[in-house]
């Protein structure tokens, strides 16, 4: 861990005005990421600005009858409001989806968003890794590639971004607030991350200095909507593949889906071409067979945009193009779930 | 032991002695010892797995304030035994696999010593490495025996011919992958050297399951002889990784040497733990089982094929359970190596019998399928009177006993056909798997038993790694003297006591046990009822008259409940229930954890864990706990284990077998098989993972 000076902000202008300044500082929040990061060497700040006492620690309805969620607040409290219980379970699921108790109740909304995306040679230095050492090469190519992406992945980059909340955020058409150098901006959640590219050191499209300070969530549509997080074992695990979706269904017709991935790509995975494919469907409880079609159909109309990684069998390069039919299975068990009358009979499947 | 008084605390679920010191936090383990002006370690690790270091530059570590030494090979004291090569490290400039220690930074804080060996720069001409097990040239060899003295081959009959007559073959192969211990506390060593009149002295503080083993090889190592006391009171787990000492005891020692007098304080990390500590070999195991029309079977041939480190060989024996488990006429067994640039494989728990017996009793109900049998009817055909390979009566096997409590027990009647049976989105299997494991005793261990103001003292130098030692040994101890628990005070794991064995290959109790009930004896022999004050007695492990003349093990049977999501594939054990054969069970309640805590490790074994070799580099690619996975409390539903009540009395003298490693030998085929029963599929392959299962 190299040594660095901590600085306990006390308004977020400051905040940001320390950061602009230090080329070289780092945002605190919970540290469920970052001081994992300063011990493994992967994070190397020589200034870190605490920004939890920022008063950024509400949740309150905002005048279009959507949500407003503080920065701070944190993924426990989150996942446990009242309001975000019933009017936005998908996020709830999502939140509860992800990490262990400990961690949700010290991480933080921003927080969230802002973890570095993962990768097991981005955190062992040891190998190169083009998001920690730009130019140095890509360790995951030809590497180890169960947890990464079959979406949007670059030859320079093949890291997923871990988070769950951030797939049902994207879902739910939720802005993040940002406070930067020049005033305040609004970003949509699905244009907060970014693909790798040729720039896989960039997570996000932020700038140095910039300061999350909350999220918002439109007005609750009212649609059946759940989260559903595939993983290698029942808990505290990062998804395999996760899917967050809400299905609006009047007189039997899909009137809007809202799918998106997790686990996947680079950032939350906006699945707009399945969204697509399932408007103005109609579903026919008496033929299941019709419907699974379509579900299966739109599931493809996603995944048709995959690039999965290839490997030798038997050899630790196994690849991960069984992700791609984990994905189709997961989204269609889920579109069928919603679809069915007594939806939630079947959320064992992300059983905690 | 077999005249237990009517009084007797063996039996009795006491709570553990040392559970309130632990949950208060005031269990001192190794690294917590209070020592004035300790300095800290943290190691240097080669990042290639093949070569020679060729350039080494500490200035910049060295200029950083607060760092007190850097140790390399340049400045690091001859060893006097480098023999074993696991343990010969800083010795040159020989890099023979990636992670191993190359020296270290000791300096005021942790922290500093971590920043300060970060800017130590190695440069390194690499050699070509080989860390494949899975080879095309088929380049193995043949170790002299296998772990810890078994023959490695071994051809009963004429295995061949059966198998070619046979009017039901299974001929599989099945594999697990490189695993690595993971216990609760990594490992920790402080290491103090102290002048003395007759040349310095070495204190060791030691997360261990052998304080007298660390200090014999630490003492032959450093060429000392008496001048070593290894100190270890609690330890946090050690899955058989602290039954021996590794490469980073020697680390702590050798930076000791370079601290002035301070004590040196080393505390492994989890990542380093992958490279460094041991871990199980991977295994390749093909199973080939003939029987007759009946499923009786006539031959049972189980090759197995393992890694080791180029530098040392550990040769695990993987195919020793399928000399015994069953009574086919022809038998053979045969061990491979292959000699890799790979960290030296070590202990984890039942090495040879967990991977061995996933893949015996995977075939086994390969083999009562397709026979059409039931499992357990299969297993009871095959089940042998005495045992196949010495032809000496069984101490106490019980098998088919376990198997039938357990049936009736579980509800395994509801077993239906594979891939038949659905509730909701889940698909629901019943699988069972037979477990065993070796009754070892340990011979050498010394306890001394001390008299003064109505209390008793009773020293030896054992081990409690969390299995309940300090309790068990309490209870025995009192029986064995016929006072109440109250009056007993006994003292482990510090090498000023008496000489203990290792608590490995689940011989702790019954060795150390015996021990103690042999010096109770003596001591009442000598200072009768009513001891004189100061009065002291020592004996040593007696053998017993029984041993040479029976095959003593441990038998017990799995059942467990999977369920399958029809779509993601993903595994569930909502139901586990372990029936156990293993003679006197000293405690009720720390005997429960063991078992339950075994089946846990067996069910991680087959579900989730898998350290990923990573051929170009050389290392565990997810060596922490995010990525290798072991169970969270939401893995594991409603787990049970139960006994027969079996005391063994030609085991040992005190008629108990060892539980620590029982629970986890049956468990991961019982949930290979569950999962087949459950979806029709069978894995082969350790873990079993949803991909793996996907259509």
């Amino acid at each position: 861990m190299r040594p660095f000076e901590l600085v306990t902000a006390e308004d977020p202008n400051q905040a940001v005005a320390l950061l602009s300044e230090h080329p070289d500082a780092s945002y605190l929040g919970g540290g469920t990421n970052l001081v994992d990061h300063l011990r493994l060497g992967v994070a190397t700040p020589t200034l870190v600005v605490d920004v939890r006492r920022l008063p950024l620690g509400e949740v309150e309805r905002s005048e279009d009858g959507g949500l407003r969620i503080g920065a701070t607040v944190p993924n426990a409290d989150l996942a446990a409001h009242p309001v975000v219980r019933r009017d936005y379970p998908m996020l709830s699921r999502a939140l509860l989806a992800g990490a262990s108790g400990q961690i949700r109740n010290a991480a933080t909304t921003a927080g969230n968003l802002l973890q570095r995306t993962r990768c097991a040679y981005f955190q062992d230095v040891t190998t190169p890794c083009n998001k920690r050492e730009p130019g140095s090469g890509c360790s995951a190519v030809g590497g180890y590639t169960r947890y990464h992406a079959i979406f949007g992945a670059s030859e320079s980059c093949l890291a997923v971004h871990p988070s769950d909340m951030a797939v049902a955020l994207a879902a739910l058409d939720a802005t993040v607030v940002v406070l930067g150098p020049a005033g305040e901006r609004r970003i949509p959640v699905v244009d907060l991350h970014r693909l790798p590219g040729d720039e896989p050191d960039r997570d996000t499209v932020l700038a140095h200095g910039d300061l999350i300070t909350a999220v918002e969530l439109p007005a609750p549509s009212g649609a059946k909507s759940t989260y559903r997080k595939v993983r290698d074992r029942a808990s505290f695990a990062f998804a395999l593949v996760s899917v967050a979706a809400s299905l609006d269904v009047e007189g039997g017709t899909v009137r809007e889906a809202r799918i998106a991935f997790g686990g996947v790509a680079h950032k939350p995975w906006r699945a707009h071409l399945a969204e697509d494919a399932l408007a103005g469907v109609a579903l026919d409880p008496d033929d299941p067979e019709a419907q699974e079609q379509a579900f299966l159909d739109a599931a493809d109309a996603e995944l048709a945009q995959a690039s999965p990684v290839g490997g030798a069998a038997g050899d630790f390069t196994e690849g991960n193009e069984f992700k791609v039919g984990l994905l189709r299975n997961t989204l269609v068990s889920v579109l069928r779930e919603l679809s069915a009358a007594d939806s939630g009979a079947e959320s064992e499947g992300t059983r905690r | 032991m077999t005249e237990m008084s009517p009084a007797s605390s063996v039996g009795t679920s006491l709570q553990r002695l040392d559970g309130p010191a632990k949950v208060l936090g005031r269990a001192a383990y190794a690294f917590e010892q209070p020592l004035e002006n300790a300095a800290y370690l943290h190691p240097l690790q080669a990042t290639i797995a093949r070569g020679t270091i060729t350039r080494i530059d500490s200035t910049a570590a060295e200029a950083t304030e607060g760092v007190i030494a850097v140790l390399t090979h340049r400045n690091a004291s001859r060893l006097d035994d480098t023999e074993d090569r696991e343990l010969a490290i800083c010795q040159g400039a020989d890099v023979a696999f990636r992670g191993e220690l190359i020296g270290g930074v000791v300096a005021e804080t942790q922290e500093i010593a971590r920043h300060a060996a970060s800017l130590v720069e190695i440069d390194y001409e690499e050699q070509p490495h080989d860390t494949r097990l899975e080879r095309e040239d088929g380049e193995v060899y043949t170790p002299d025996s296998v772990n810890p003295t078994y023959d490695t081959d071994t051809d009963i009959g004429d295995v061949f011919a059966a198998i070619g007559e046979a009017d039901v073959l299974v001929d599989e192969t099945y594999k697990t992958p490189m695993e690595h211990n993971n216990p609760l506390e990594p490992h920790t060593s402080v290491a103090v050297w102290r002048p003395g009149g007759e040349g310095p002295t070495l204190t060791v503080y030691d997360s261990t399951q052998s304080v007298h083993g660390v200090r014999a090889v630490l003492a032959r190592v450093f060429g000392l002889d008496t001048q070593v006391r290894v100190v270890s009171p609690y330890v946090g787990g050690g899955f058989g990784s602290k039954g021996r000492p590794h490469a980073h005891n020697v680390l702590a020692v050798l930076a000791a040497q370079l601290a002035g007098g301070r004590p040196v304080k080393l505390a492994v990390t989890r990542q380093q733990m992958f490279a460094v500590t041991g871990y199980r070999t991977p295994t390749i195991s093909r199973l080939r089982l003939a029987a007759d029309a009946d499923g009786r079977l006539t031959a049972l041939c189980h090759d197995a094929v393992e890694q080791t480190s180029r530098i040392k060989e550990f040769a695990e024996q993987t195919a020793t359970c399928s000399r015994m488990m069953y009574a086919a006429p022809n038998r053979r067994t045969t061990h491979r190596l292959a000699a890799l640039d790979v960290p030296v494989p070590s202990w984890m728990r039942a090495p040879g019998e967990a991977p061995g017996m996933y893949a015996l009793e995977s075939a086994v109900d390969e083999l009562a399928h397709a026979c059409g049998l039931d499992p357990i009817e299969l297993r009871m055909r095959n089940e042998p009177d005495v045992d196949p390979e010495s032809g000496k009566p069984w101490s106490g096997r019980h098998l088919v006993e376990c198997l039938r409590t357990g049936a009736e027990r579980f509800g395994w009647d509801a077993r239906a056909g594979a891939g038949t049976r659905r509730e909701g989105s889940w698909l629901v299997g019943l699988g069972v798997a037979a477990s065993t494991y070796p009754a070892y005793t340990m011979p050498g261990s010394v306890a001394e038993i001390g008299y003064r103001d109505g209390r008793y003292a009773v020293r030896i130098g054992a081990a409690d790694i969390g299995t309940g030692t300090w309790t068990a040994l309490s209870q025995i101890a009192a029986d064995a003297l016929e006072r109440p628990m109250e009056e007993i005070d006994l003292s482990i794991g510090d090498t000023d006591l008496p000489y203990a064995t290792v608590e490995g290959g689940s011989s702790g109790i019954a060795s150390w046990g015996s021990t103690v009930v042999a010096a109770a004896r003596a001591f009442r022999d000598e200072h009768g009822k009513d001891p004189d004050q100061g009065a002291v007695t020592r004996a040593e492990m007696p053998e017993h008259p029984d041993r040479a003349d029976y095959a003593a093990h441990s038998f017990g049977a799995v059942f467990v409940e999977a369920r399958v999501h029809v779509d993601t594939r993903e595994v569930r054990i909502p139901r586990m229930l372990g029936v156990f054969s293993a003679g006197r069970i000293v405690n009720p309640r720390t005997a429960r954890s063991q078992l339950i805590g075994g089946m846990t490790f067996g069910l991680s074994m087959a579900l989730f864990e898998e350290s990923v070799l990573d051929h170009r580099f050389g290392h565990v690619v997810n060596h922490d706990l995010a990525q290798y996975h072991v169970p969270a409390h939401a893995d594991i539903g409603d787990i049970e284990a139960t006994w027969l009540d079996h005391p063994d009395e030609h085991a040992n003298a005190l008629g108990a077998k060892g539980i620590g490693e029982i629970g986890i030998v049956g468990t991961p085929a019982a949930v290979a098989n569950a999962v087949h029963n459950a979806t029709g599929i069978r894995v082969r392959d350790l873990p079993i993972t949803p991909d793996k299962l996907l259509a």
